[in-house]
């Protein structure tokens, strides 16, 4: 079920500094969890997410990596499979395609192929983003893991967040695909203090209630829904609510009927191609189940569907923008 | 059987196939040791059972791909005999005589390949997925490779909390071919995992010839690159494949890192089921078949008691026609339990903590 959370004991925090001390205090906790990645160690992580952590917990517990993610996640699942709680690091998403083989055919599978003997608890963080890095390294693949059995797929928006489905990816059971966002990592926030937070999976967050239009998100397209809903109430008098998915993976269906409810519009905001996307299994499962609720046809804004330019114009008009989700928003009430 | 290249070496040498013996039986000195009975009856075992799924395939009640290891028996024999009970073990998608040997039940393994509910994977996997948590046989896999970076996982997890346990990989020198082989080889030996990776070479990936896709198809020479010592065996002689196995798993269990162990053997049967077999000449396949390993036991055993070979065959033969029977007379798995064991919890909570 939905639920506004806003966890009482908290600190500001960064999602950097956040997915850190999950790590340090699941770490601390489990002598069995262990971190392997590209430059995770003497490097600090490309994304400094794990800097000083090979300094706290020594390399046979953080383990720098060949370039060989097929390895990286062979070797996690593996591990896991032998009794250890792997985190693995991708440097980007975009490297998980070099993995896809263990990720689909091995990670997901392992558990019901073999008749559910045993599972494989791995945690695989990659991260999502672009920045004039052009066609290979701007891309997110979150519907394709989103679409296959066996995956818990989630992606974070805020530190609190971050810190709460990490936790729950570290101490579960199975393969948990954890994406993160370049562009997030500074973001601040509230994170609890209690080093159990867990945020269950299948459990999408009210980021900002209302009654006239309803904007799905996740990841790095949640402050831009909420950047959205506050032109739309600002300029507009439209009150938006913001429904952050959290997990895609399990999709919390009854938290997106119940805002359609409320709402009877729905935009759903992605950074990934539209074709097949996320925004297409939302309108999907809303036109299923709640088909008599809807007043307009459920809208998507996703990135344009072209191998991302190097050219930064060419990029920013790749990418879903503020206005594209204002606009969409205003077409569902005019 | 070939001398392993100490790791000190800078180059790591592989010799020659050991020279064919004429004489079927000689056992080498350094296996003086071995049982030739349990030999003969472990080898009749894995032949029986592929012989019957071949038969029940045939007659519809297995599907899918079914790879037979016939003629392949002395590999997964010889090695199993060396391999100790707590070591972890990962295969191809040819592994039903590795799993006999491991210890899983004839009974289930056959149930499995009829896609019963009884079956070791609980109908779920088929031929090519035959595992045993409990008996650390962490399955046969079907994507060509892919588990030997599963194993290096696995060694990890056993350096860290078993010292002395090793991790034997099951492939075929097809997969010595693919980047998973290479990115799994790399990464034991940088990180002196204790992964014994045991090739079976038996010349074809699928129906194409090693020399032709492979630039170098002696895979033991391929440990060279990465610094691993390498042993290889005639896996036509059980003999020489304990032999090699037991010099090559000292080493890694030794702690000095991974090794490699390539038997070359040979397959009777096609590929799969569905093989025409045009690739070979049949000449080639008889002239392998007088090297049977199992009628080469056989043949010495007769000489030393016949009423016993007798006794034996007829002792597996009661096994395997009782692994049919349970196979035959378990139920399908009900089509409610279809959606079982996919996660464990779909909230993502361990089921413990969620008690």
């Amino acid at each position: 079920m939905a639920a506004v959370a806003a966890p009482a004991a908290a600190r500001t925090t960064t999602v950097r500094d956040a997915i850190r001390d999950t790590l340090r205090s699941e770490m601390q906790r489990d002598s069995r969890v262990v971190l392997l990645g590209e430059d995770i160690g003497a490097y600090g992580g490309s994304y400094a997410v794990t800097r000083g952590l090979v300094d706290e917990f020594g390399p046979d517990r953080v383990r720098d990596t060949p370039i060989a993610e097929s390895a990286i996640v062979g070797a996690a699942v593996g591990a896991a499979m032998g009794g250890l709680r792997p985190v693995a690091e991708l440097m980007t998403t975009n490297f998980a395609l070099v993995a896809i083989d263990q990720i689909v055919n091995h990670a997901a599978k392992l558990r019901h192929m073999f008749g559910d003997q045993f599972g494989a608890p791995v945690v695989i963080r990659m991260v999502n983003g672009w920045g004039q890095l052009a066609a290979t390294h701007s891309q997110s693949f979150d519907a394709w893991f989103a679409h296959v059995p066996g995956l818990h797929v989630v992606a974070p928006s805020s530190p609190a967040d971050a810190a709460g489905l990490l936790r729950n990816a570290m101490r579960g059971e199975d393969p948990v695909i954890f994406i993160e966002h370049s562009r997030q990592y500074s973001q601040k926030g509230a994170a609890p203090a209690d080093a159990d937070h867990l945020v269950p999976f299948g459990s999408a967050r009210i980021v900002r209630p209302g009654r006239d239009v309803t904007l799905v998100a996740y990841s790095y397209c949640v402050p831009m829904a909420e950047a959205a809903a506050e032109r739309l109430a600002s300029s507009h008098g439209i009150d938006a609510e913001v429904l952050d998915l959290r997990s895609l993976r399990p999709l919390d269906r009854d938290a997106l009927v119940a805002s359609v409810r409320r709402t009877h519009r729905v935009v759903c905001v992605e950074e990934s191609w539209r074709s097949f996307g996320v925004g297409a299994e939302v309108s999907a499962t809303l036109q299923e189940l709640a088909f008599d609720e809807l007043d307009a046809p459920v809208a998507r804004v996703a990135a344009r569907e072209v191998p991302m330019p190097y050219s930064k114009p060419l990029e920013a008009a790749c990418l879903p923008a503020i206005d594209d989700i204002v606009g969409a928003a205003l077409g569902q009430i005019s | 059987m070939s001398a392993p290249s100490p790791k000190e070496n800078e180059q790591t040498v592989v010799f020659a196939l050991s020279p064919q013996s004429a004489a079927p039986n000689v056992v080498p000195a350094a296996v003086a040791d071995l049982d030739l009975w349990d030999v003969y009856r472990a080898m009749l075992r894995v032949r029986r059972f592929e012989e019957l799924a071949g038969q029940h395939y045939a007659a519809g009640k297995v599907g899918g791909f079914l790879h037979l290891a016939i003629g392949e028996e002395a590999v997964c024999v010889g090695a199993s005999l060396v391999l100790a009970p707590h070591d972890h073990l990962l295969t191809h998608y040819r592994g039903h005589g590795w799993a006999l040997m491991r210890g899983l039940d004839s009974g289930r393994c056959m149930a499995e390949l009829f896609g019963k509910a009884t079956g070791v994977s609980g109908g779920r996997g088929g031929s090519m997925h035959f595992a045993d948590a409990q008996r650390r046989m962490w399955g046969g896999y079907a994507i060509v490779g892919g588990h030997l970076t599963l194993a290096t996982g696995l060694a990890w997890a056993a350096h860290v909390q078993e010292p002395g346990t090793i991790v034997c990989a099951v492939f075929g020198e097809g997969a010595s071919n693919i980047g998973e082989f290479h990115e799994a080889a790399n990464l034991a030996a940088t990180w002196s995992l204790p992964i014994l990776f045991l090739c079976e070479n038996n010349g074809f990936g699928m129906g194409t010839r090693s020399e032709r896709a492979a630039a170098v198809p002696d895979v033991a020479r391929r440990a060279a690159a990465y610094g691993m010592p390498a042993w290889q065996v005639d896996g036509m002689d059980v003999a020489d494949v304990v032999a090699g196995m037991r010099e090559a798993c000292a080493f890694v269990r030794s702690g000095e890192g991974p090794a490699i162990l390539e038997a070359h053997t040979y397959r009777f049967r096609g590929h799969s089921m569905a093989d025409p077999e045009l690739y070979r000449d049949k000449q080639e396949v008889e002239a392998m078949k007088s090297r049977d390993p199992l009628l080469r036991v056989v043949a010495a055993l007769r000489e030393i008691d016949g009423a016993r070979v007798d006794e034996i065959t007829a002792e597996v033969e009661a096994e395997m026609q009782a692994a049919v029977a349970f196979a035959e007379e378990s139920p399908f798995p009900a089509v409610s339990s279809l959606e079982d064991g996919i996660v464990a919890r779909p909230d993502g909570l361990s089921r413990r903590s969620a008690r």
